[in-house]
């Protein structure tokens, strides 16, 4: 059944999903996209930041935005270890680093879905805050209100992060590294370094977005197999290292899934999403705005 | 101590620690199975394993079955049904198990039903759907309480068409349980000429039901069934409560799994009333049998420990009842005979902490007892709260009745 306010109210959901999207496939633009690192475990670190969310807003009653703020600086702490040990072991090693670096994520997603399991069992949870569960009206239209904090979230956190990327020295750097390593180490710079802070950055976003998914929906351990397909096929839409092809790339396929979803049934969401990015690949191959 | 005493307390001594070295000497009955640990039905698989583990400790403490030990070789299926058909190949042909039971769910369960069937092997089935429809294997017991392929359906749409329903929206997962609902539904709308203005199925790993909610209120049903997984129901609930469902509906819920489980049900705490949907055990007086009660104390108390769901009404009860049942055939055949097990466990009724238990040909209960409860009353934060009874209030079946539906569902959501 067609009709206007429907298609309207599709495009809208659509735009706040695909912010939300954008949100949780930022850090992996930045650790896969910019540094060529096999994240696949990015989504499990996004689980694990939601768990510590979970933990201070139902222990201390901290909103889980706040939550999320104040794990981010020990996510940024855990990017920084995450990277020195997957370089000592396998980047430094040699030409098949990104095979066995599949191999040695999937190994740290799979110990984290342990980890979390032990500790808070296998049941859903989710957490509470005055944003969730309540909705805007506009006549006969209705927005949830936690789908709105996440698209303004997730808006500002992909604007910082492209600001952070092109306006800092650092963030400048960190291009640089991922356009070429080797012409970064004759200028006297440790690329090494460089990376491993960007690593760093990529990670401590995951405490903010990992606040934005418990905000959407409840966690439970093994969702980070949910999000490996949808965050990558973002990235890899967007174009490899793009922030500002990534909110693109997000939005597109939150409302490709929303208008889908609800004008020709539910079944389709998921193959359409990805035959988009396989449309993408075929026309820009380098993505939406690839390098 | 009188010497008389003394003595019949020292031969009485050395009876028990025969029996506990009889025990201990004769190798164990190993009862093999897979169970969700993991993967989107953990919650409920590891509820379920924990019934059966309180059984296999009272069996034990009663001194086991044929003066043997019994002993559960249990592996995780991570919720899949690609694992299944593996895990119980290697119990049955290395493990070398005397009697098999079923993993927790439909999707792991079906496709092991080939292979049992090939076997000859006897299986206690766990909370499966329909899954021997097809297959028709004659040793399959599945100990839940459906009954007749449709009886779910049916009471649902019952229900609702008294409460002056004329037409309904199904909105279903992608899964092989949930697709049978449908499926039953489907045909019992087109029985009694009720039209399906909705029809629907979703994939798993759905994020967001605000688009999905949208469409079907835009055709304005008056039922709406929803037959949804754990992950999907939190989300289809709090979409509801946010977009709306519209005055005209008159009942909605059905098959939404997960509305059974603690931690859903403290999650959604408010967000739950008003929902009428399908059950298995609930504390209202009309569900205690012979040992209900006291498995129950015990179950508490273990699943703090075991960090399952801490009231553990849909599934634990039955896996005890299946390890009953189990007892039962053993003490009475003196053997472990598999075709001489299913011979009497076809043919006889069952006591059990969940009521008494008799299987049709096909191995679904003959009769069902799966209820339908509406929530009511209910309030944010607090899990304890469902442990008292008339927070579901059961409406079918009449013999289990505890009291009436309230209907339209907004009014009933206040």
């Amino acid at each position: 059944m067609f009709s206007m306010d429907l298609l309207l109210g599709a495009v809208v959901l659509g735009v706040l999903l695909g912010c939300f999207y954008a949100a949780v496939s930022v850090g992996l633009s930045v650790s896969f996209g910019l540094l060529d690192v096999p994240h696949v475990a990015h989504p499990a670190f996004l689980v694990l930041a939601s768990y510590g969310v979970y933990q201070l807003n139902e222990s201390y009653d901290i909103d889980p935005l706040l939550a999320g703020l104040i794990i981010t600086p020990l996510f940024f702490l855990f990017g920084l270890l995450a990277y020195r040990v997957y370089y000592e072991t396998f980047e430094r090693r040699g030409s098949d680093a990104g095979v066995r670096g599949i191999a040695f994520f999937f190994g740290i997603a799979f110990i984290i879905e342990v980890l979390i399991i032990m500790q808070f069992g296998v049941d859903q949870r989710s957490v509470t805050a005055t944003y969730i569960g309540k909705s805007w009206r506009f006549g006969e239209f209705r927005i949830p209100i936690r789908q709105l904090v996440a698209f303004a979230v997730a808006l500002g956190l992909t604007v910082l992060l492209a600001l952070y990327l092109s306006k800092t020295f650092m963030g400048r750097a960190i291009r640089a590294v991922a356009q070429d390593e080797h012409a970064l180490r004759l200028m006297g710079a440790n690329p090494v370094r460089i990376k491993q802070f960007a690593f760093g950055i990529a990670t401590a976003v995951l405490g903010i977005a990992g606040a934005l998914l418990i905000i959407v929906a409840p966690v439970e351990p093994t969702l980070d197999r949910a999000y490996i397909g949808r965050t990558f096929c973002v990235v890899v839409m967007a174009g490899l290292g793009s922030i500002s092809g990534t909110l693109i790339a997000a939005i597109i396929l939150g409302v490709a899934e929303s208008i889908v979803l609800t004008m020709f049934g539910a079944s389709w969401a998921p193959a359409i999403s990805f035959a988009m990015l396989l449309g993408v690949l075929a026309v820009r191959p380098q993505g939406l705005l690839g390098r | 101590m009188k010497r008389r005493t003394f003595l019949g307390g020292a031969v009485a001594a050395a009876v028990v620690g025969q029996g506990s070295r009889a025990l201990a000497q004769q190798p164990a009955i190993k009862i093999g199975m897979s169970m969700p640990q993991t993967g989107g039905l953990a919650g409920g698989g590891k509820a379920s394993l924990l019934g059966i583990e309180i059984w296999r400790d009272d069996i034990n403490a009663k001194g086991g079955l044929l003066g043997r030990k019994v002993e559960l070789v249990v592996y995780d299926d991570k919720s899949s049904a690609s694992e299944t058909p593996a895990i119980y190949s290697k119990l049955v042909d290395v493990d070398k198990v005397d009697l098999l039971f079923a993993p927790y769910a439909t999707v792991p369960t079906a496709p092991i039903m080939p292979f049992v069937k090939q076997r000859g092997l006897l299986l206690m089935g766990n909370f499966s759907f329909q899954v021997n429809s097809k297959v028709g294997h004659d040793m399959w017991f599945n100990n839940a309480p459906w009954g007749p392929a449709d009886s779910w359906a049916s009471s649902f749409i019952d229900l609702a068409q008294k409460a002056g329903g004329k037409n309904m929206a199904l909105l279903a997962a992608d899964q092989e349980f949930a697709q049978n609902l449908a499926l039953t539904a489907r045909d019992v709308a087109k029985k009694r000429n009720l039209p399906v203005v909705f029809d629907q199925s979703y994939p798993p790993n759905t994020v967001e039901f605000a688009s999905i909610i949208r469409a079907l209120k835009a055709t304005k049903p008056d039922i709406v069934y929803v037959a949804s997984y754990p992950p999907d129901s939190a989300g289809i609930l709090r979409a509801v409560n946010e977009i709306g469902i519209g005055d005209d509906v008159k009942v909605f819920g059905g098959g939404m799994v997960g509305l059974q489980f603690a931690a859903v049900m403290g999650n959604l705490g408010s967000l739950l009333n008003g929902v009428v949907n399908y059950n298995t055990w609930l504390p209202e007086p009309s569900m205690y049998h012979a040992g209900t009660k006291e498995f129950f104390e015990v179950y508490t108390k273990r699943a703090v420990e075991a960090k399952v769901d801490p009231l553990g009404y849909y599934l634990a009860p039955y896996g005890y009842a299946t390890g009953q049942m189990i007892e039962a055939a053993v003490n009475a055949t003196k053997s472990l005979d598999q075709k001489g097990l299913a011979k009497y466990l076809r043919e006889n009724e069952h006591k059990t902490i969940v009521g008494p238990i008799a299987f049709s040909a096909d191995g679904e209960w003959k009769e069902s007892a799966t209820v339908q409860a509406q929530f009511r009353g209910v309030v944010d934060k607090d899990i304890e709260q469902f442990r008292k009874p008339a927070k579901q209030v059961i409406l079918y079946p009449d013999k289990l009745k505890t009291g009436t539906l309230i209907s339209p569902f907004e009014a009933a959501r206040k």
